[in-house]
């Protein structure tokens, strides 16, 4: 019964302070308005939709909730309903059987709200590109804000490119104070 | 005078839901060894909520709308008429311990039709699993609220409070241990906390409370978040007010107000740090092991009741 | 006053059923029924308003009407003065809405399924009588008279309860309805037998006179027999059998009377034999009565929940609130032999309160469900659904009776329940140990039947009201008639009345049962300004400041979320189904899937069958072709008591049919037999 307690204040804390990181890897679709940055800006609630990907992402996505990436600390969590939802994280290339569920989704998910396209998949079909279950890329379908790419994307990069699309990515000066706030 | 001293304690109880929320999730935060947001984020996010747009399915009706209004209304209530920073309150008369049991169901009674108003499979099972919960719990609690006004002869809350009070012994009797261990149990199910639902589940089939709301939207889902925070606050104040009041300002001076308002804030921490370290340690019970632990709730309670009768 | 309505009473019940006889199927002649049974119930209320509030007993008699048996003799005291006015104001409505309901029985077809129909013309002047006997049963005051006054108001409300014969189960449901109320005639005859010692023309008063003579034993058979008898009537478990199949069938607004008041009428015979005539007893009465109320409050509840019938489902909740009032009743039978008199106050009252609020909402409720079945011809809620929109009145005032039997504040099923759960607290006063021991177990009955109450009715409106339609009728329904909403209308207002003035009716009950079995002549005092106020200040609280305060929060908050400029734009949007192409009805949730946790959790109890059956495709056992699953809930009471003594009664009867030969010689030989015997017996003595 205390062993855990023991272990778990040994441990101490994990969390890794988030650095600038490469540019290329976040790609701002367009200017976020004013507006949306000071709606969304301190909390944000994300809804993660899988339009057919290998699920390597995915992997990458579960590790945000972790200790270490930890995304909470930035006030994002992830919600179950896109009627909770402000941002929808899209992984994989649209698949013919998922693009219906993709445009639904998108469309209970109330204004203002944002996507995420997350990975070389979603942005250019990667490597099932002119498969004959591929229907299109993520921005064929529904609008798409943040561009994030990587096969699959660090999670650094996914924090970075999700607090783009809330115009807080910080900068280079910022990110050495900024690192992890609490 | 002293009413509008009720209210501003209602508003301050209030105002405090949503830290109290955070200050579990913080402690959680740590207790998973990672940084987590501040304390005050679900303040941010209902002001984000009351921002947003709202989107309703087109087979809801009237009811749909109306019951956020109606679940927070009677949960806020609710906190107009317990002991939070002083006691005996002006309200008292209006409703005692029997009476918050009865509108905190009649929040329950609404979110469960809103739930199956849309129509969806989810609401449903959330309204279904809900009202099961809700039922099993009932004795447990009309049994503690028995035990608690057989000693101080009144169910009235202002009046359990000044018994304790006055005898302090009466504090450390079984029958008021055995109470408080079902009433914390029972605490745990309405207000839906590991081990009986997990409030941070991203899986359908496992949610109770957070199924019923999986349709609400901005200003709707606000209000009801709001109102889930205030429920939880309300079963702490009353579990720390009723079975160890030492704090509650008796008479309205302004320093027994302010003590009042930070032994209110320490014994709330106290009891967000207890259910944090419980919801870390012990995993979420399957759903038709949760009237077991009801059961266990209940019995105690009835033994706490007995040894009243015994005792007297 | 009382001079004028009591003839009026008369006279309108006897308007009612001559315009039932003769006014004819259309609508002229069902609107003069209405009005024969308005007038008549709307003067029994008066006349029993009058009594209570301060008028003297009321006393009629006609020795030579059936003089041989004492004559008819009436008289009216505040005890039954209270089941008048229960019955005025359960009858009103009913009525009102009968006089649009009735409409489905014009055109020669009942509502269910358009056959044609056998025995509904008769209807109107059965009602009247119906309501006749029940005001002269609780005015009754010699034997021969309450036996009379029962005796037809049970064969008028079979009747009643066989209207629409040609539905199947309905004539079944009559003849155990017949049945059994007869078995408890004979029981409450046989008691009065027993204390009036054979004489039949006996009165109450001297029954009263003579009880206190009675050896103890004596006087506990005939409580005992009272109980069966009335508690029969009543619906106590396991006596009830009747309810559950007569209820259901009954037209919708005799259903609500049946619920709201007839079965009230087994209260009204237990108090009166009781408390009144015996002038209470030792604590075990009232033990028997509470643990009685206690196990038919808990199993009435936890049937209704498994059932889909919607009116089965409230008949069930009847017999949970009869176990409600029943406990009262117990508590202060318990109370009273110890000499609590104020606490023996106090539980009447909150039994009588709830007598008075369950007719309003059940009745509520069975009026509703009777606009269901008048729109979408069938009462299965499994076939229901989404008549939120269709039906918006009717929604909309079963939701009011839904909320009021769950006991949600500001509605009346709280007031009575926080009395209630008074009432019981005060136990703790019980000098003996063993007596009040029970008392946390009621209490703890009482909310498990309270928490389940509210859980079933969850199921009973969200399933046949909320989401979209599950049938083709569901979906064609249509609003009730403008008589009918009147009906439920008027029991709304009358649960939103009795739920936020209690102030005001508490000191009405208080003032029944004064002076009457021992209790003091001064009415009992609970009020306090506008809250309730128990006893050595036990409890407190206001419904009415309640119901206040709630309506300025609901009307505040919008406001305030108005001033801060909060976000208002709503789209409307299909419902999320995790993408999903489209909703049909098969995706909402069920009746029987809403029930299952608990069905789960009390499976000991209720002891379903399963019977699972799966075919396989007859070249592969991997693909399955059809999976059939049936699963049952008889009631455990049907197969240990009833089956057997049904059992018992068909093998009896099979040996004395063998003395029915068919073979007229052996009759020959009978009858010169006991020609002998007679001959024998007549010389010898």
């Amino acid at each position: 019964m205390a062993s855990i307690f023991k272990k778990i204040f040994k441990t101490g804390l994990v969390t890794e302070p988030l650095t600038a990181g490469d540019a290329e890897t976040v790609e701002l679709v367009h200017a976020i308005s004013e507006q949306t940055r000071r709606l969304l800006g301190r909390s944000l609630a994300i809804r993660e939709v899988d339009a057919g990907s290998c699920n390597g992402c995915e992997i990458e996505i579960t590790a945000l909730t972790g200790p270490v990436y930890d995304s909470e600390r930035f006030g994002i969590h992830f919600v179950a309903s896109p009627r909770h939802a402000d941002l929808l994280l899209v992984t994989g290339p649209v698949t013919h059987n998922m693009q219906v569920a993709l445009v639904k989704t998108y469309e209970a998910t109330p204004d203002p709200k944002l996507v995420v396209a997350v990975g070389d998949c979603a942005k250019t079909c990667g490597v099932f590109r002119g498969s004959y279950a591929v229907a299109g890329s993520v921005d064929q379908f529904i609008p798409v804000d943040v561009f994030v790419t990587g096969c699959p994307p660090e999670p650094n990069d996914l924090l970075r490119g999700i607090l783009a699309a809330v115009g807080r990515l910080p900068g280079k000066k910022q990110a050495a104070a900024r690192g992890g706030q609490a | 005078m002293s009413i509008l001293l009720d209210f501003a304690q209602g508003v301050l109880a209030l105002a405090l839901a949503p830290g109290l929320v955070g200050l579990v999730r913080w402690f959680k935060a740590r207790l998973q060894n990672r940084r987590g947001a501040a304390p005050w984020q679900p303040y941010f996010e209902l002001i984000k909520l009351f921002g947003k747009d709202g989107v309703v399915s087109n087979n809801a009706s009237w009811l749909f709308r109306a019951a956020p209004y109606v679940v927070f209304g009677s949960t806020l209530a609710v906190a107009f008429l317990i002991p939070t920073i002083f006691a005996p309150q002006a309200l008292g008369g209006v409703g005692d311990l029997l009476a918050v049991v009865y509108l905190l169901l009649l929040g329950t009674f609404c979110l469960a039709l809103a739930g199956l108003d849309p129509g969806t499979a989810f609401g449903g099972m959330g309204a279904s699993r809900e009202m099961t919960i809700a039922a099993i719990a009932e004795p447990t609690l009309a049994l503690a609220i028995f035990g608690l006004a057989l000693e101080a002869g009144s169910t009235n809350l202002g009046q359990i409070v000044a018994q304790t009070l006055g005898n302090p012994a009466l504090a450390v009797t079984p029958g008021h241990l055995m109470a408080f261990a079902a009433l914390f149990i029972v605490t745990l199910a309405e207000t839906g906390r590991l081990p009986v639902d997990n409030p941070a589940t991203h899986l359908e089939l496992t949610m109770v409370h957070e199924a019923m709301i999986l349709e609400y939207s901005g200003r709707y889902l606000a209000l009801i978040e709001w109102a889930a925070g205030l429920k939880l606050l309300i079963f702490f104040a009353l579990l720390s007010n009723l079975f160890v009041p030492w704090g509650l300002a008796v008479v309205l001076t302004p320093v027994s107000l302010l003590v009042g308002v930070a032994v209110f804030i320490v014994k709330l921490a106290f009891l967000a740090g207890v259910v944090a370290l419980l919801e870390t340690r012990v995993a979420k019970l399957r759903l038709f092991r949760v009237p077991e632990l009801l059961s266990l709730s209940f019995v105690l309670a009835l033994l706490s009741v007995i040894s009243s009768f015994v005792l007297r | 006053m009382s001079a004028v309505l009591f003839p009026l009473m008369l006279a309108g019940y006897a308007f009612g059923a001559l315009a039932g006889l003769l006014g004819g199927r259309g609508s002229v002649g069902r609107w003069l029924v209405a009005l024969g049974a308005g007038l008549g119930a709307g003067a029994g209320l008066g006349l029993g308003a009058g009594v209570i509030a301060g008028g003297g007993a009321l006393v009629w008699s006609s020795p030579d009407l059936f003089g041989f048996a004492g004559g008819l003799q009436l008289r009216l005291d505040t005890l039954g003065a209270a089941f008048l006015v229960l019955i005025g104001v359960g009858a009103i409505p009913a009525a009102i809405y009968g006089a649009g309901y009735s409409e489905a029985y014009e055109d020669g077809r009942t509502a269910l399924r358009r056959h044609p129909r056998q025995g509904a013309e008769a209807s109107g002047f059965m009602l009247n009588l119906f309501l006749l006997s029940m005001s002269l049963v609780a005015m009754a005051d010699n034997i021969f008279t309450f036996l009379f006054m029962w005796e037809a108001m049970s064969l008028s409300s079979y009747f009643l309860v066989i209207t629409e014969s040609s539905e199947l189960g309905t004539l079944q449901a009559g003849q155990w309805y017949l049945g059994m109320a007869h078995l408890g005639f004979v029981c409450v005859a046989a008691g009065f037998m027993l204390f009036a010692g054979g004489d039949w023309a006996a009165s109450f008063d001297s029954l009263r006179a003579g009880a206190a003579a009675l050896p103890a034993a004596l006087r506990s058979i005939i409580f005992l027999l009272a109980l069966a008898g009335f508690g029969s009537k009543a619906g106590i478990v396991p006596l009830h059998l009747w309810l559950p199949m007569a209820h259901p069938v009954a037209p919708s607004h005799v259903s609500a009377l049946m619920s709201g008041v007839l079965i009230k009428l087994g209260l009204y015979g237990l108090l009166r034999v009781s408390l009144d005539l015996l002038g209470g007893g030792p604590a075990w009465w009232g033990g028997l009565v509470l643990g009685l109320g206690a196990v038919s409050a808990v199993l009435g509840i936890l049937y209704a929940l498994m059932e889909n019938d919607l009116k089965r489902l409230l008949a069930y909740s009847s017999v949970e609130n009869m176990g409600i009032i029943l406990m009262a009743l117990g508590a202060g039978l318990i109370f009273h032999s110890y000499g609590l008199m104020a606490l023996a106050g106090l539980s009447f009252v909150a039994g009588l309160y709830h007598t008075l609020n369950h007719a309003a909402f059940k009745g509520l409720l069975f009026l509703g469900a009777g606009a269901v079945l008048h729109a979408t011809h069938t009462r299965n809620m499994e076939l229901l659904g989404g008549l939120i929109k269709r039906m918006p009145w009717t929604a909309f005032f079963f939701l009011v009776g839904a909320a009021a039997i769950s006991a949600l504040p500001p509605l009346n099923g709280f007031v009575s329940e926080w009395l209630v759960f008074q009432a019981l607290l005060g136990g703790f006063q019980i000098p003996s140990s063993e007596m009040a021991l029970i008392m946390p177990l009621a209490v703890g009955m009482l909310a498990l039947t309270s928490g389940l109450a509210a859980a079933c009715f969850v199921k009973a409106f969200g399933i046949t009201f909320l989401a979209i339609p599950r049938s083709v009728p569901a979906e064609q329904a249509h609003e009730a008639t403008p008589a009918m909403r009147a009906g439920m209308g008027l029991l709304a207002l009358l649960c939103l009345g009795l739920g936020v003035l209690p102030f005001a009716v508490v000191p009405l009950l208080g003032r029944v049962l004064a002076g009457i079995g021992g209790l003091p002549a001064d009415p009992v005092v609970l009020t306090f300004n506008l809250s309730l106020q128990m006893p050595a200040g036990f409890g407190q609280m206001s419904p009415s400041l309640m119901a206040v305060g709630l309506v300025g929060l609901l009307a505040l908050i919008p406001v305030v979320l108005r001033m801060l400029r909060v976000n208002r734009r709503l789209r409307l949007s299909d419902t999320w189904g995790c993408g999903r192409t489209g909703q049909t009805p098969r995706m909402e949730y069920t009746a029987t899937a809403f029930a299952e946790p608990l069905r789960r959790v009390f499976t000991q109890l209720y002891r379903p069958t399963k019977e699972l059956t799966i075919d396989f495709h007859p070249e592969s056992k991997y693909f399955v072709q059809s999976i059939e699953y049936r699963s049952q809930i008889t009631p455990w009471f049907e197969k240990v008591l009833y089956r057997p003594l049904l059992e018992g009664i068909r093998f009896a009867a099979r040996m004395v049919r063998r003395l029915q030969s068919g073979s007229l010689h052996l009759y020959l030989l009978y009858i010169s037999l006991t020609l002998v015997l007679l001959l024998i017996v007549a010389r010898w003595l």
